[in-house]
């Protein structure tokens, strides 16, 4: 039987609300929370959150989605993940390409997330991308 | 011989990656690995039982119900289905109905793992 810990990643390339594609992500990400119900004692599963190209407009802050569409926003996931000290990275050159400023990107002090969402080159993404066991690509 | 874990987020129709789906699963089946497939997103709504097979669209539930009597696990996510108005009761036998903490666990044992569809 496997023991020890499992590294996921997850890499989120599509845009929010088109398609629910990167709230799956998010949601499938959060999970690894109640997993260890069905995982014996010695058994734990460790995720991060990448987002890259179109998918780091996830990260911006100040979604209205509740306002609009009725639907829980992204940024409410993403800021749990950050509360729940899930790793997540947003592409660095990415944000660049989309005129994102780092100030725009989400956190979740609000809410006493101690956790940021980290700003990383894409240089830094192939190194946590190594160290996974398992890629999850939405 | 392998464990393969597939997360499907296809719909049954509008791609092909449903149907590629099927024919992997059924073939590392017949090579002898195990094989665990969760349905997520558009792709759960594909495990409702009384499909009609109609030869101009996919159709799922013959090569599910196949698949799961060789032995081939098959989840679905509750949430999804229920977001599609599909009941545990609407699915197929022999699918099993969880949350997606089930997939993950599955990821943990698994040699390799695919992630099929997403629009």
């Amino acid at each position: 039987m496997k023991t020890g810990d499992v590294k996921l990643a997850f890499i989120v390339t599509k845009l929010p609300y088109k398609s629910e594609t990167s709230r799956l992500a998010i949601t499938h990400a959060l999970s690894y929370q109640t997993v260890e119900v069905l995982l014996e004692d010695n058994q734990t599963i460790t995720p991060s959150l990448i987002f890259v190209d179109e998918g780091v407009l996830n990260c911006i802050k100040n979604h209205k989605s509740m306002e609009h569409y009725e639907l829980t926003s992204v940024e409410t996931h993403l800021k749990n993940a950050l509360l729940v000290e899930m790793d997540i990275y947003v592409c660095k050159e990415s944000i660049e390409k989309f005129g994102v400023l780092p100030e725009r990107i989400v956190n979740a002090e609000d809410i006493g997330a101690e956790k940021s969402i980290k700003i990383v080159s894409k240089d830094e993404i192939k190194e946590i991308i190594k160290r996974a066991d398992h890629l999850l690509y939405f | 011989m392998g464990y393969l874990t597939i997360g499907c987020f296809a719909s049954l129709t509008g791609s092909m990656n449903y149907d590629f789906l099927l024919r992997l699963s059924k073939a590392a089946q017949r090579k002898g690995h195990r094989v665990s497939i969760w349905f997520s997103g558009n792709g759960s709504s594909s495990i409702k039982k009384g499909q009609k097979i109609l030869k101009d669209y996919s159709h799922g539930e013959k090569h599910l119900r196949e698949l799961i009597s060789n032995g081939v696990e098959i989840c679905v996510c509750e949430s999804c289905a229920y977001a599609r108005g599909i009941m545990k009761e609407d699915v197929i036998e022999g699918a099993k109905w969880s949350a997606m903490h089930w997939f993950l666990s599955k990821i943990y044992e698994a040699d390799r793992v695919l992630l099929i569809g997403g629009e």
